[in-house]
C-alpha cells in the first residue's frame, strides 16, 4: 500500500509541476492571458479571477481526497479505533458544502453577467469615438472585410488604426464560421441570412493572428488572416493607397471569390456589399442560387501545404 | 456498373482506406471461419443472437462497447498523430475531418452509450430483485437497433465516405447544398437506428425499476447505481424524441427536397443548433449519471462503509438531470443572442456545479472513517475524485459566457469535455466492469494486469489532455487538421500521451483474454463482500436471477440479510418460475431496419421500401404472437440452487 500511495502522490504531480512550468514561463505564450486591447482584458481578467477561485475549489478537493486515501486506507496495523461502518451522512456538513459552493456561482455570475452586459457596445475607455465600421463575411474559406465608409474591401487581411473600437458586422454566405482574433477578444459567429456585431479593439500596433474559430469543411485550418494594428495616420495612407490603387471589386470577381476554395490576400477599392449583403434575409440564398448544388467541393488540403486557388 | 461500384460506392484512393477494406475482409473471413470450423453457429445463434436474458444482452452490449472504444481510439491515434508536428503529411483535410467526426460520434452513441446501457443491464435487474426487465423482447431488439446502427455508422469508412461535418452536424455545412455527397445520410440514419432502441431501453428501464422491485424495495430504499439508471431513464424519455425529430427533418431536408433546416428557402440552421444541444446536453448527463452510480456503489463497498448521504446524492441527481434540460444554449454562446440569454445560460450552467459538489464532498464523506480496499475498481473510481474535479471546474469557467467568447470552438474545449468524459463515463464504465465482472463471468479480472493498465491510462489520460487547456489558450482551435510553429511542444506532448492512454486501453483488454484463462473461479457470488442484492445471488447467475426474492429493507439489501443469515434461497417458499423465451424476431427485424436505412442513404428506393414494409410485416408477426413464455420447474430450480450454494453435487 505504501506503494500505492506513493504512486498516487507521484502521479499528481505531473500536473502540478506543469501548472508551475507554465506560470513560471509567464503568460507571454498565451494568447488569450496576454490582452492586446480592453476587450481581450476584460475576458482575461474574467479568466484569472475564476482561475483563481477554482484553483481554491480544486486545492480543497485535493486535499480532502488525499487525506482521506492516506488516512482511512487498509493497512497492515490497521485498528478499527476510528472505523464507523454506520455513518450515514452529517446534515451539518452537507448544508454547509450546498451553500458554499452557491455562493461562488453568485460571485462568479456578478462580473460574469456585468461583462456580458459591458462587451455588447464599445469599450468604454474609447467612447468618445466612433467606431469603425467593418463588414467581415465569409464563404468557403475565404475572408471578405468590407469597409463601407473607405468604400475599400480586402480578402484574408485586415488593417485597422489602433486606440479605436472597431465595430464587426459578422455575416457568412455558407457555412457557419466564427471571426476570432484571440489577442483582441472572443469570438462571435458568422451566420448566413442575420447579422452579428462584434467589438474588438487594439490597444497597441503590431500583426495579430486572426482566423476562423467554427469547423467548416475541409478548408477550415486554412481559413485565416492576418490583423495589422497601426496608428491612425498610417491606417489613412493604407487606406487611400487601397483606394487608389487596388482595382474595384466587380460582381463578376466576387461571385468568382464565392466559389469554394482558398484566395491568397488581396484589396479592393470597392465593396460586395454594392449588390449583396449576407447579413440580410434577401442575401442568403445567394450562393446557392449562383452555384446549387456545387458547393460541397473537397479540398484535400495536406498538412498546412494547401495550393492557393489563384484568381485568373 | 462497375464504374458506379468502384468511383462512389467503395471509397478509394487512400491506402487507410485499402488497410481498413482488407481488414475488415480478413476479420469477417476469420470470424465466420472460426464459427463454422468449431461449429459454433447454432450456439451463438441459440444462446446469444436471441436471447432475451437481460444479463446475456449486458455482455453484447460491453462488447459491442469495447470494440468501438478501439474504432474511436485509432481514430483518436490517428489524429494526435496528424497533430503532433506542424506540416505532418499523415491524414488530409477531408480524411482528417472525417476521422475526427466518427471518432466523436462513435465515442459518444456507439461506446459511451452502449457501455452504460451494458452495465443497466448486468446490475439493475438483479440490484431491485427481479427476474427480467419488463420487456425482455423490447430489450433484445433495442440491443439489435443499436448494433446495426453502429454498423451502419462504421462501413462508411469503405462504403460511399464518412460523415465529416463534426458530431455536431451543424447546418448548413451538413445540409444538402453544402454536402451534397451521401455520407452525411450515415450520420442521420445511423444514429435514428440506434436512436430507436435508446429510447426504448429508456422506456423500457422506466418501468423495469418503476414496477419489478422486490418487496418492501421503496423509492428510496434503492440501490444508488438503480437510482442513477431510473433518472439515466427519464432524461432519455424527455431527450431522445427531441434527436429522432431533428434527424427526422434533416433527412427530409437531405434525401426528399424539403426545407427545414436549409440556406435557401426560408430554412432556419439554427434550429438545428437549437434541437441538436437540447438533445445534446442531457445527451451528456445521460453518459455521466449512470457513471455517478457506479462509483456510489464501488466507493462505498471499497471504503466498507454505506454511502454518506445517500438522499442528498439522489437528490443531487435529480436536480442535475432537471437542469440539464435548461443549459443548452451554453454550447452557442457566441451566436449573439444577446447579454440577457447568455446571463440566464450562464447561471442555470454554473448552478450544475452545485449538485455536482454535493456529490463529490459526500463520496469523499463516504470513505472518512472508512476502511478503504484499493482493489481495481476502487481505482478506477479514485481516480475519477481529482480528475473529474478539473474537467467540473473548467466546465464551470466555460459556463461564464463572456470568458467562454475566447474558449468556444478551441482545445480548452476539447480539453474540457474529455476531462469530463474519460475521468467520468470511461473510468465509471471500467470500475463498473471490473466490479460485476465476477459476476458477469465467475471470475475476476487479474488484479496485476489491471493495475498496470490503471496506471497507463491515467497518467497517459493527463499527459494527453492537460496541455491542451494550454493550447486552447494559445489559440489553438478544435478540428484543425494542421497546427502552427508555436503550438507544437505542447502538442507533441499531448500525442505522446495518447500513445500511452492507449496502451492503457489494450492493457485493460489483454486482461480480460488473459483472466478468461487463467483467474481463479469465483464460487461465492459475492466477490467484494458487496452490500446490495446483485451479490446476493450465486454466481454464474441461473437465468432466473432470483428463486425466491427476499424481502428489502433498506438500500443495502444484502448488507442486511448478511448479517441476519438469510438467503434468496428458500426452499419453502419455491413456486414455479415465469420466464419469456429466446426469440429471433429483434435480430431479423433490426437487420431488415439496417438494409432499409442503407437503401435511404444511398436513395435507392427499391430497397427502402421493402424494408420498411418489411418491417411492418414483423410488426405484424409479433403482434400475433402468443408464446407467453414458459415456467421453470421447482425441481429444476431446487437442483441448480443446491449445485451454485454446494450443498449437492
Ligand atoms: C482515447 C483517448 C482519446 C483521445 C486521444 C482523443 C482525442 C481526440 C481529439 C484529438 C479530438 C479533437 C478532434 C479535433 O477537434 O480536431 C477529439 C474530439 C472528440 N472526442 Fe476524443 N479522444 C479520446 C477519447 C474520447 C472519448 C472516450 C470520448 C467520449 C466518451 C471522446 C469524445 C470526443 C468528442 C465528442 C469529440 C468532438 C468531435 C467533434 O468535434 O465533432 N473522445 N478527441
Ligand atoms: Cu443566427
Ligand atoms: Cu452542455
Amino acid at each position: 500500500m505504501k506503494n500505492l500511495v506513493s504512486w498516487f502522490k507521484r502521479l499528481f504531480m505531473v500536473p502540478g509541476l506543469f501548472a508551475l512550468l507554465l506560470v513560471a514561463s509567464g503568460c507571454s505564450g498565451i494568447t488569450v492571458l496576454d490582452p492586446k486591447g480592453p476587450v481581450a482584458r476584460t475576458q482575461q481578467e474574467l479568466i484569472i479571477f475564476s482561475i483563481t477561485l477554482m484553483s481554491v475549489i480544486v486545492i480543497v478537493v485535493f486535499v480532502l481526497f488525499f487525506y482521506m486515501i492516506i488516512r482511512f486506507r487498509e493497512r497492515p496495523n490497521w485498528t478499527d479505533k476510528d472505523y464507523d461502518p454506520h455513518q450515514h451522512g452529517n446534515t451539518t456538513l452537507e448544508i454547509i458544502w450546498t451553500v458554499i459552493p452557491f455562493i461562488i456561482v453568485a460571485a462568479l455570475s456578478v462580473p460574469t453577467v456585468t461583462s456580458l452586459y459591458a462587451l455588447e457596445s464599445p469599450p468604454e475607455e474609447t467612447n468618445d469615438q466612433e467606431p469603425l465600421v467593418i463588414h467581415a463575411d465569409t464563404s468557403n474559406w475565404k475572408w471578405y472585410f468590407s469597409y463601407p465608409e473607405q468604400d475599400i474591401e480586402t480578402v484574408n487581411y485586415l488593417h485597422i488604426p489602433e486606440n479605436r473600437p472597431i465595430e464587426f458586422k459578422l455575416a457568412s454566405a455558407d457555412s457557419m464560421t466564427a471571426l476570432w482574433i484571440p489577442a483582441l477578444g472572443g469570438q462571435k459567429y458568422n451566420m448566413a441570412g442575420m447579422q452579428n456585431t462584434l467589438y474588438l479593439q487594439a490597444d497597441e500596433e503590431g500583426e495579430f493572428a486572426g482566423r476562423n474559430a467554427n469547423y467548416n469543411g475541409s478548408g477550415f485550418a486554412e481559413h485565416t488572416f492576418t490583423v495589422t494594428s497601426e496608428s491612425e495616420e498610417e491606417f489613412n495612407q493604407w487606406v487611400s493607397d487601397v483606394q487608389n490603387n487596388a482595382p474595384e471589386m466587380t460582381k463578376d470577381r466576387f461571385d468568382q471569390y464565392l466559389e469554394p476554395g482558398l484566395a491568397q490576400e488581396a484589396e479592393y477599392s470597392s465593396t460586395h456589399l454594392e449588390y449583396v449583403d449576407f447579413g440580410m434575409n434577401s442575401g442568403r440564398s445567394y450562393i446557392t442560387d449562383l452555384y446549387g448544388g456545387n458547393l460541397g467541393e473537397q479540398l484535400h488540403l495536406e498538412g498546412g501545404e494547401g495550393g492557393p486557388w489563384e484568381e485568373e | 456498373m462497375w464504374d458506379f461500384i468502384w468511383n462512389d460506392f467503395l471509397v478509394t484512393g487512400e491506402p487507410i482506406i485499402y488497410g481498413a477494406m482488407a481488414s475488415i475482409v480478413l476479420a469477417t473471413v476469420g470470424i465466420v471461419f472460426v464459427l463454422t470450423y468449431f461449429k459454433l453457429w447454432k450456439w451463438l445463434w441459440d444462446e446469444y443472437l436471441t436471447t432475451v436474458d437481460h444479463k446475456k444482452i449486458g455482455i453484447m452490449y460491453i462488447i459491442a462497447a469495447l470494440a468501438m472504444l478501439f474504432r474511436g481510439g485509432v481514430d483518436a491515434l490517428m489524429m494526435r498523430t496528424q497533430l503532433a508536428l506542424p506540416n505532418m503529411n499523415f491524414l488530409n483535410s477531408v480524411h482528417y475531418n472525417e476521422i475526427f467526426t466518427t471518432h466523436g460520434t462513435v465515442m459518444i452513441l456507439f461506446m459511451a452509450m452502449p457501455f452504460i446501457i451494458g452495465l443497466m443491464n448486468v446490475a439493475v435487474p438483479l440490484q431491485i430483485g427481479a427476474r427480467d426487465v419488463a420487456f425482455p423482447f423490447l430489450n433484445a431488439f433495442s440491443f439489435w437497433t443499436f448494433f446495426f446502427g453502429a454498423m451502419l455508422f462504421n462501413i462508411s469508412f469503405v462504403i460511399g465516405g464518412s460523415p465529416s461535418a463534426g458530431w455536431t452536424s451543424y447546418v448548413p455545412m451538413a445540409g444538402p447544398e453544402l454536402s451534397p455527397e451521401i455520407n452525411q445520410n450515415y450520420y442521420l440514419l445511423a444514429l435514428q437506428l440506434s436512436g430507436i432502441g435508446t429510447l426504448a431501453t429508456g422506456i423500457n428501464f422506466l418501468v423495469t425499476i418503476l414496477r419489478m422491485r422486490a418487496p418492501g424495495m421503496t423509492l428510496m430504499k434503492m440501490p444508488i447505481f438503480t437510482w442513477s439508471a431510473l433518472i439515466t431513464s427519464i432524461i432519455i424519455i424527455f431527450a431522445f424524441p427531441i434527436l429522432t425529430i431533428a434527424l427526422a427533418l434533416m433527412t427530409l431536408d437531405r434525401i426528399f427536397g424539403t426545407h427545414f433546416f436549409t440556406l435557401a428557402g426560408e430554412g432556419m440552421p439554427m434550429m438545428w443548433a437549437n434541437l441538436f444541444w437540447l438533445w445534446g446536453h442531457p445527451e451528456v448527463y445521460i453518459v455521466i449519471l449512470p457513471a455517478f452510480g457506479v462509483f456510489s456503489e464501488v466507493i462505498s463497498t471499497f471504503a466498507r462503509k454505506q454511502l454518506f448521504g445517500y438522499k442528498a446524492m439522489v437528490y443531487a441527481m435529480c436536480v442535475i438531470a432537471g437542469l440539464s434540460f435548461v443549459v443548452w444554449v451554453h454550447h452557442f454562446f457566441t451566436m449573439g443572442a444577446g447579454a440577457g440569454v447568455n446571463s440566464l445560460f450562464s447561471i442555470t450552467t454554473m448552478l450544475i456545479a452545485v449538485p455536482t459538489g454535493i456529490k463529490i464532498f459526500n463520496w469523499l464523506g463516504t470513505m472518512y472513517k472508512g476502511r478503504i480496499r484499493f482493489n481495481v475498481p476502487m481505482l478506477w473510481a479514485l481516480a475519477f475524485i481529482p480528475n473529474f474535479t478539473i474537467g467540473g471546474v473548467t466546465g464551470v469557467m466555460l459556463g461564464m459566457a463572456s470568458a467562454d467568447y475566447q474558449y468556444h470552438n478551441t482545445y480548452f474545449l476539447i480539453a474540457h469535455f474529455h476531462y469530463v468524459l474519460i475521468a467520468g463515463t470511461l473510468f465509471g464504465m471500467f470500475a463498473g466492469l471490473t466490479y460485476w465482472y465476477p459476476k458477469m463471468f465467475g471470475h475476476k479480472m487479474n488484479e496485476k494486469i489491471g493495475k498496470i493498465s490503471f496506471w497507463f491510462t491515467v497518467i497517459g489520460f493527463n499527459i494527453t489532455f492537460l496541455p491542451q487547456f494550454f493550447l486552447g489558450l494559445m489559440g489553438m482551435p478544435r478540428r484543425t487538421y494542421t497546427i502552427e510553429p508555436e503550438w507544437m511542444p505542447l502538442n507533441l506532448l499531448s500525442t505522446a500521451g495518447a500513445f500511452i492512454l492507449a496502451t492503457g486501453f489494450v492493457i485493460f483488454t489483454f486482461n480480460i483474454y488473459y483472466s478468461a484463462r487463467y483467474e481463479p473461479r469465483e464460487k461465492t457470488g459475492d466477490a467484494w463482500d458487496g452490500r446490495s442484492l446483485e451479490w446476493a445471488t450465486t454466481t454464474p447467475v441461473p437465468h432466473y436471477n432470483f428463486a425466491t426474492i427476499p424481502y428489502v429493507n433498506s438500500h443495502e439489501a444484502y448488507w442486511d440479510m448478511k448479517e441476519t443469515g438469510a438467503t434468496t434461497y428458500d426452499e419453502s417458499k419455491l413456486e414455479p418460475i415465469h420466464m419469456p423465451s429466446y426469440k429471433g424476431l429483434p435480430i431479423i427485424m433490426s437487420a431488415i431496419m439496417f438494409m432499409a436505412s442503407f437503401g435511404l442513404v444511398w436513395h435507392w428506393f427499391w430497397l427502402a421500401i421493402p424494408g420498411l414494409l418489411g418491417v411492418i410485416i414483423c410488426m405484424v408477426i409479433r403482434s400475433f404472437d402468443f408464446d407467453e413464455g414458459y415456467h421453470v420447474p421447482i425441481d429444476e430450480i431446487k437442483r441448480t440452487e443446491e449445485q451454485a450454494r454446494g450443498r449437492k453435487e
